[in-house]
């Protein structure tokens, strides 16, 4: 995560401004804003499940929350927390959130739980690192929050003890980030806008808060906190790139239908779009392919009004090259290895005749130069599992050298994406 | 009966076999032969006959003729591609008098009385042996039934048999030209005294034999209809597939089998000791409720092995190990001179056969079934029996054809593992493992790790050379006692303890350092030749390099007496141009030469590596010398498929471990040559009279020093460590941060994207 | 219940619409000579066609092959350029184990069928996805190139 830069860009404001913020922010670090603000129109669950008990409630809000995505490590048991995130200067943990009295949050009262995703403190009163996305769930209504409770501590307990965090001095100061708080976070809970749909509202609240997609999708500033302008215009993290999904047609989303978009969003996959893949893979995995069709059309409608920020590179404009070899022609590198290793699930002609999710004409993967989350995919492969289908490819990283990755990804952005790649085996080297 | 294989005596007071039996049979011939008393073919004993009830004529285990006129030849060798069924049924037939086109061809069933190995000492496929064991007694016994049948139509006719001749499996009377079909004399025959020993054929009258012939088994591997272990079906057979406990001694601690239960098609979830297995309707099924399992291992006493430990520890064992010396001669140590060391590491290899491991199995109250594809179908018995606790003669091997074996299918523990799971259902199933788990519980290629060092003197010669290798043992736990007396395996110094080269000062040894417990080791396509050949051709031409000499010219001056080395060192050198003209940048030629497994050969291969240390094959040209050849056509297909197998695991294969368990997956990662990686390759063979010499593996052993000589030519790199680190051949900074071209070069581009050959 | 046409036949299938072509042909068909060898589509070996164009069967969901044209190595030797590929293969001595030849037989005929007069290039384009751990390349190269010439370019050996 890009955590890392930001914190130390934290610890540098810290040095600066101690001494005028630092009496201040410590007194308000636990102070969540106004907790009397009532459940508003666009939070909680969608019509069809307000209706049902307060756990069932409570997991569908979780899942909308992705909850999952940091607190299971893949293959152990849910919530037991253990998740790794890698940054430069040490490696954090995710906390165990099971109702497990010694070593989960068993013994956390309503106001703890709500008090961590209000204001990003945990029981004792340590501030948590926004690596946890406390910064939008303070916008989740009360109500929501402690249905999410209810269900979690609905489920087995795990004895899973903390990891303790592994970060160098001063990253581990957590005090410090109390200053942050004061400066970026803003301690509001969601309120519907006057004027916009109720599906536009019902799709904000779960973009904003509750879905946290700025988070990834937002640009950051010098300070790594989002920045309001741009909010949704594409970021860069753990090597991958969060999409500008801003309404632009160009540099966003704004050239999809919205039969597309609720098909990425539930699915995972659109022809000639995309293929959801790593952290976007887990989001639609853990959270998204279980949204009503409601809630997602809902998402749609929000997407599709946020403010279009050309930032980025262009969605594919060029032409595709000429995907069938040339004849008599000596093959490059790229071709070689494609033809090899790839054209067996996507198809000479990219069409992926496999799986429809093995398409690489035309999506976005391919039709960025600098071919970030092709690189990575080539890398570390991909798994999905929508519906119970799991579709994965393996990694190739292993096996293939840095030379012959570059050679790939630029082979098959000019081909499927049309792009003149432009990636050198020291790109890739830095990316593994 | 005569064979080549001398009685054990001969060898077993020796001290170290001797450079000249080494030479000719290799070590691990040499090292069953210390076994005793494996001194005769014993199938090949012509009075053995079976079936004396039979409406086939069948004077000995391997020939039957029918009324109708039909030859079946059994096979003592199991086919897995290195074409030993031609082989045989070749040297059967061509004292048999009747035409490959005539004669049909099938498994032997597991006996080891009548199959017998003796190179091998056990009814076993392996060592690049088949044809040097059965040069003699295969002939033998095709001549004895010959004999059989010539005397049965001389008796019909009242004449004399050596009036007879034979052609194509029909006796003729030469002075009267009356002709009678085998298939008529099939059951007079088999009232005929069975001779001594029928006379053979003298070499020069060969019909078949050192012919190029069409392989018999090809038909049905063109059109599908050949049945590999895999592909067997039985009525009322049910499918598994298998997750073994991926560290290596761990076990199975618990199965959450409720999700796999309500797969449709999924029948059973079964349990042994270190592995689970999901039964099903068909393969799909048991794939889906395998990986719908939630199992939790415990993991044992190598959770925390990775290949980082394993190589530390090598290298801890030579130096502080004890050494086993395999031969020592004049004073290695302490000679006056220019003194060159190197370290070599080399990784532990999978085989990755393309039929991943399987076998189907039946286990009743009374009786069990076995249908596999295996090189050890004796062995497969003896486990099946001892598994089902049944007695020997109620199990029954079905062997099948091999999709690949290069010493895979000489282990049988999957068959154990098979019937262990085949015994708690009451119908019979298939047990087949995926891709990932054949590469993650194979037994492994041993990883060596080897210091050599040489002092030259003025000229640049070696006057003095010591090699020692540490690793583990394969022979050690395949066939114990077949270890030398002092402990060494002499598979494992084949092709180091005696050099090609003269050397007047030389010891080569051997650490012992096993396998962590729990782990196998395995034979893999030449073990002992394949890693010293790599580790002394290398180190060859790193002294030819510190001599500032060329790589041929330097190996011509230190070569021993043995005419057949410097046979194949010219037919290559010629063939190939060595020393002909200049290559471009960046290209390299390099060459290895050796003599295992019997035969000799002299490998030489063209490479370009690219700026950014991408390395692809131009050419190659291989020079043999297998003594007299019985298949030319067979040895070159050999030698090119040893080849592309060599160095497929030089370029990209290694086994790599990780808390315990093996890394690599599948062709993802544990990558093998293309068929756009692969240079044209022309084999020479040259003619002789001497014995076979083996040709299955002698490919492979050459191709990866080979390989890195032509490396080093182009790059200046030596590598001494496999598989290869592309980043070490990496022409300069720059090169990396070139953008690697998307489309094809054009000409007069840089370099920066692969040629094509 | 599904319709597969394979080799010219209807078959009803049963069988769930993600199960792999691969193990509908081998498991339940009964039609053993498309091979497993990865599973992951990098080997070649389950190579089947598909209205001629060549697929990976083990990961081919069933469901996509409904209403087309299955044809697999038993039955490719009744076409034209099957059977020319499998006399060609014959010629050269191309098989070792074997294991893998279905499949490289199967790509080798769709490319004759899309390009009659390959070259190289064509011939690494469309056979570098089957993989032969017995290393038969060099010939599988020759053999296509005999295929498609009707010239016997025997392996050197064989004069
Ligand atoms: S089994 Fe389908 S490509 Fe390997
Ligand atoms: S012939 Fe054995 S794998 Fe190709």
């Amino acid at each position: 995560m890009k955590i890392g830069r930001a914190l130390g860009r934290v610890v540098g404001i810290v040095v600066l401004a101690a001494i005028i913020f630092g009496g201040y922010a410590f007194m308000t670090a636990s102070h969540t804003g106004d907790e009397r603000t009532a459940q508003t129109q666009g939070t909680g669950t969608p019509p069809d499940l307000a209706v049902k008990e307060v756990l069932a409630r409570g997991e569908y809000l979780a899942r909308a929350a992705d909850c999952a995505a940091c607190h299971t490590v893949p293959g152990g048991a849910d919530f037991a927390g253990g998740v790794a995130f890698k940054l430069p200067f040490g490696t954090l943990y995710s906390p165990n959130i099971t109702a497990d009295k010694a070593t989960g949050i068993g013994d956390w009262s309503d106001e703890d739980f709500v008090r961590a995703m209000h204001a990003g403190v945990d029981k004792e009163g340590h501030l948590l690192y926004p690596a946890f996305p406390y910064t939008s769930y303070t916008a989740l209504s009360r109500d929501d929050i402690l249905a999410i409770k209810a269900y979690l501590f609905s489920l087995p307990v795990v004895q899973s003890p903390a990891r303790a965090n592994d970060l160098s001095f001063p990253y581990n100061q957590r005090w410090a980030l109390s200053l942050w708080n004061v400066m970026f976070l803003k301690k509001e809970r969601f309120q519907p806008e006057h004027g916009k749909s109720e599906a536009w509202n019902r799709g904000a609240y779960l973009a904003t808060a509750l879905g946290h997609c700025s988070e990834c999708h937002t640009p950051r500033n010098a300070a790594f906190a989002m920045k309001d302008g741009e909010a949704l215009a594409g970021e860069e993290l753990q090597g991958w790139r969060a999409y500008n999904i801003t309404s632009d047609k160009t540099h966003g989303i704004g050239g999809w239908s919205d039969q597309e978009l609720a098909d990425y969003l539930s699915k995972g996959h659109v022809a000639g779009r995309g293929t959801a893949s790593g952290p976007m893979g887990e989001v639609v995995e853990h959270s998204l392919q279980y949204l009503t069709p409601s809630d997602i059309s809902a998402l749609v409608t929000y997407l599709r009004d946020v403010k279009p920020q050309p930032i980025g590179a262009p969605v594919s404009s060029g032409q595709p090259g000429n995907t069938v070899a040339a004849s008599g022609t000596e093959a490059g590198l790229g071709e070689e290895l494609f033809v090899g290793a790839c054209a067996s699930c996507h198809l000479d002609n990219g069409q992926g005749r496999q799986t429809d999710y093995a398409a690489l004409m035309g999506t976005r993967a391919v039709s960025d130069p600098h071919a970030t989350n092709l690189t990575q995919i080539i890398l570390h492969g991909s798994q999905l599992n929508v519906g119970h289908q799991p579709v994965s490819m393996p990694s190739f990283g292993q096996a293939y050298s840095d030379a012959e990755i570059a050679a790939l990804s630029n082979y098959i952005v000019k081909h499927f994406g049309g792009q003149q790649g432009a990636l050198s085996a020291a790109d890739v080297a830095a990316r593994r | 009966m005569t064979s080549f294989v001398r009685p054990a005596h001969d060898d077993a007071d020796l001290p170290n076999p001797s450079r000249r039996e080494l030479l000719k049979r290799g070590g691990l011939v040499v090292a069953f032969m210390w076994l005793g008393g494996a001194t005769r073919v014993l199938g090949l004993d012509n009075s053995t006959r079976i079936g004396e009830n039979h409406p086939l004529f069948a004077p000995n285990a391997f020939v039957r003729v029918g009324n109708d006129g039909s030859v079946q030849l059994v096979m003592p060798n199991v086919e897995m591609g290195q074409g030993v069924y031609t082989a045989q049924a070749m040297l059967l037939a061509e004292e048999l008098d009747v035409g490959l086109d005539q004669i049909t061809v099938e498994h032997a069933p597991p006996n080891r009385k009548l199959y017998l190995n003796p190179l091998l000492g056990d009814q076993a496929t392996g060592g690049s042996t088949t044809v040097r064991y059965c040069w003699t007694a295969l002939r033998d016994a095709g001549a004895a039934a010959r004999y059989m049948l010539v005397n049965a139509a001389a008796q019909r006719w009242k004449v004399d048999p050596s009036q007879c001749t034979v052609a194509r499996g029909v006796v003729t009377h030469a002075p009267t030209g009356r002709t009678l079909p085998y298939g008529e004399l099939a059951d007079a025959a088999a009232k005929v005294t069975p001779p001594e020993k029928a006379p053979l054929k003298d070499p020069k009258d060969f019909q078949l034999i050192g012919k190029p012939m069409r392989r018999v088994d090809s038909s049905g591997k063109v059109d599908g209809s050949l049945i590999f272990g895999l592909d067997v079906r039985v009525p009322g057979m049910k499918i598994a597939t298998v997750r073994a406990c991926p560290t290596f001694g761990g076990r199975l601690a618990s199965v959450d089998d409720s999700h796999a239960r309500s797969i449709p098609g999924v029948l059973r979830v079964l349990k042994i000791d270190n592995a689970v297995a999901v039964v099903g309707e068909h393969y799909w099924a048991a794939k889906q409720g395998l990986d719908a399992l939630v199992i939790q291992w415990d993991r044992g006493a190598n959770a925390h092995l990775s290949t980082e430990q394993f190589f530390a520890d090598m290298a801890h064992a030579s130096e502080h190990g004890k050494p086993i010396v395999a031969k020592e001669v004049g004073h290695p140590d302490g000679a006056k001179g220019k003194t060159i060391s190197s370290t070599y590491e080399l990784p532990l290899l999978a085989h990755a056969t393309m039929e991943p491991i399987n076998a189907l199995v039946h286990v009743r109250p009374d009786a069990c079934d076995v249908w596999v594809g295996s090189q050890v179908v004796a062995r497969c018995a003896d486990i099946a029996a001892k598994v089902t606790g049944l007695p020997p003669e109620s199990i029954t091997i079905h062997n099948q054809y091999l999709g690949g074996g290069f010493g895979r299918r000489l282990f049988e523990e999957s068959v154990g593992q098979a019937v262990a799971f085949g015994k708690q259902v009451d119908y019979p199933i298939k047990v087949v493992w995926t891709r990932e788990e054949d590469i993650a519980q194979d037994c492994y290629r041993p990883a060596y790790y080897d210091r050599i060092s040489a002092t030259l003197d003025d000229n640049g010669k070696p006057v003095a050379w010591t090699h020692r290798t540490t690793g583990a043992s394969v022979l050690a736990s395949f066939a114990p006692p077949a270890m030398g007396k002092n402990g060494l395996d002499p598979d494992l110094v084949e092709c180091a303890a005696d050099l090609p080269y003269a050397i007047p000062n030389l010891r080569s040894e051997w650490v012992r350092h096993d396998f962590p417990e729990g782990m196998r080791v395995g034979w893999w396509r030449g073990v002992g030749p394949t890693h010293n050949v790599m580790v002394v051709e290398s180190f060859v031409d790193e002294l030819a390099h510190a001599a500032g000499k060329d790589p041929v010219a330097y190996r011509r001056e230190i070569l021993g007496e043995d005419p057949r080395v410097r046979g194949v060192l010219d037919l290559a050198t010629e063939k190939a141009g060595w020393g002909k003209e200049t290559l471009p940048p960046r290209h390299g030629r390099g060459i290895a030469l050796a003599a295992p497994f019997g035969s000799y050969l002299c490998v030489i291969v063209d490479v370009e590596v690219s700026p950014q240390g991408v390395v692809s094959l131009k050419r190659a040209v291989a020079a043999v010398d297998c003594g007299i050849v019985v298949n030319p056509n067979t040895v070159e297909a050999q030698i090119q498929g040893g080849l592309v197998f060599g160095w497929s695991a030089a370029l990209y294969s290694g086994i790599t471990l990780k808390q315990g368990a093996v890394e690599q997956r599948n062709f993802n990662d544990y990558r093998v040559m293309r068929l756009n990686e692969t240079p044209p390759i022309e084999v020479h063979i040259v003619p002789s009279k001497e014995k076979p010499g083996g040709i299955g593996e002698p490919g492979t052993v050459m191709a990866m020093a080979a390989l890195t000589n032509a490396i080093f030519a182009a790059t200046g790199v030596r590598l001494r460590k496999l598989p290869i680190d592309t980043s070490l051949l990496v022409k300069d900074k720059g090169a990396l941060n070139e953008v690697l071209s998307a489309t094809a070069p054009v000409d007069g581009a840089p370099a920066n994207a692969r040629n094509l050959s | 219940m599904i319709v597969l046409t394979i080799n010219g036949q209807d078959r009803q299938i049963d069988a769930p619409d993600e199960m792999p072509l691969l193990w509908v042909l081998r498991d339940i068909v009964g039609l053993t000579g498309t091979k497993f060898g990865c599973g992951i589509a990098q080997c070649g070996a389950c190579t089947v066609h598909l209205d001629g164009q060549p697929v990976r069967s083990c990961v081919l969901p069933v469901a996509s092959a409904v209403g087309k044209k299955i044809t697999t190595i038993e039955g490719i030797g009744a076409t034209d350029i099957g059977k020319r590929v499998q006399q060609a293969w014959l010629g050269i001595e191309v098989v070792q184990c074997g294991y893998c030849q279905s499949g490289q037989i199967m790509s080798a005929t769709a490319l004759l069928a899309e390009k009659p007069s390959p070259t190289d290039a064509d011939i690494d384009t469309a056979m570098s996805g089957n993989l032969c751990r017995c290393g038969t390349y060099v010939r599988i190269r020759a053999a296509i190139k005999q295929a498609a010439t009707g010239q016997a370019t025997l392996p050197q050996t064989i004069a």
